[in-house]
């Protein structure tokens, strides 16, 4: 028994073929986000061009702010007088939503370590939309998983910025209706999460709750009155969503 | 407004954006048990943000005026037949993006 050595279990792959396959599993997860943030991307960086701020903008803001919607009215914050007290309001109100993502990735990002913070700083809608309701396949590592997603998206956000800032109106072929990639995303993973019982009534809540905020606030003010509503609702039925065995 | 006044609104746009993200982490740090109220958000508001993300996708979408949303009707009716049937989250997310981009380009 002893002539042939067999490979010891426990001992871990080698780091690099660990982080192959964690890429390798991870990279059909962001197709659809490459392009739809190609696209939105190019378009943030055309709108960045022709509101007359220099090529690196773009790239600049994709790499350190890394926020779609944020990006977007920062055009306007910077086409405005110098105020920013009100580019710190206006941040909370469109990326308070992030607070949400926080709490639901405090266990998952745990055993991460040096990834963490980028794992943070890169939590986008998308990167943490399938952080969470993806389970890599067995073998692979979780923590090197995330990793190349939340990086997959954030350089495709900043090829589209940086193609768009640069190439501008070059771009002629008609790709109106492309943005419509991210909404298929997510009712794809509200689909998922509906096969579990008890995520049911959250997510009802979820989208009852923000229509009716948008119905009364409009379409730039709903988001947080949108999310006190949904803190409201969770915490009166705490008793009976814990009862229903929420989740896994 | 000037070049470096650009430059400081950018900086507080990133620095905010950053703040909401690390926010939750800095108040419950992970070398300290989680309180039992948060550990409970943790699980009950992800399915509720991806009904928000949908939502919030949709927010500009106006009933009142032409096209009323019809094309986004149609074409997310498509994305759950789609995943219904095949359960293949691309083929899904592709099949309804072709059809909303007819939709609007050709027929609306």
């Amino acid at each position: 028994m002893a002539s042939t050595p067999t490979p010891d279990r426990t001992k871990p792959p080698k780091a690099a073929g660990l982080r192959r396959k964690a890429f390798l599993s991870a990279f059909p997860h962001t197709l659809p986000i490459c392009a739809g943030f190609l696209f939105l991307g190019m378009t943030y960086g055309i709108l960045m061009k022709v509101s007359g701020f220099p090529f690196y903008f773009p790239i600049l803001t994709s790499i350190t702010i890394f926020a779609g919607s944020m990006e977007m009215v920062l055009i306007t914050l910077l086409l405005d007088a110098f105020d920013p007290l009100q580019a710190v309001f206006m941040t909370f109100m469109i990326n308070a939503r992030h607070i949400f993502y926080g709490i639901s990735m405090l266990d998952k990002y745990r055993q991460t370590g040096w990834k963490k913070p980028y794992l943070i700083f890169g939590m986008c809608d998308e990167s943490f939309s399938i952080n969470y309701a993806t389970e890599p396949p067995e073998g692979v590592d979780k923590g090197w998983f995330m990793f190349f997603v939340t990086l997959l998206n954030q350089c495709y956000w900043i090829a589209g910025a940086t193609l768009g800032g640069v190439f501008g109106s070059l771009i002629t072929f008609n790709t109106k209706g492309l943005d419509f990639v991210m909404t298929a995303m997510f009712v794809v993973i509200f689909l998922e999460q509906w096969g579990k019982k008890s995520n049911r009534l959250p997510q009802l809540l979820g989208l009852a709750l923000p229509i009716i905020s948008l119905l009364i606030f409009g379409p730039d003010r709903f988001l947080l009155p949108a999310m006190g509503l949904i803190l409201l609702a969770l915490t009166l039925l705490r008793k009976p969503l814990e009862k229903g065995g929420l989740p896994q | 407004m000037t070049v470096a006044q650009q430059f400081i609104l950018i900086g507080t746009v990133a620095l905010s954006t950053m703040l909401t993200r690390f926010l939750s982490f800095w108040v419950f740090p992970a070398n300290k048990p989680t309180p039992k109220y948060i550990s409970y958000l943790g699980k009950a508001l992800p399915p509720a943000v991806f009904g928000l993300l949908v939502v919030y996708c949709l927010k500009n979408v106006s009933l009142v005026t032409w096209s009323h949303g019809i094309p986004e009707l149609i074409a997310i009716a498509a994305v759950v037949i789609l995943h219904l049937s095949f359960k293949k989250m691309l083929l899904s997310i592709a099949g309804g993006t072709l059809l909303y981009m007819l939709l609007v380009q050709l027929v609306f």
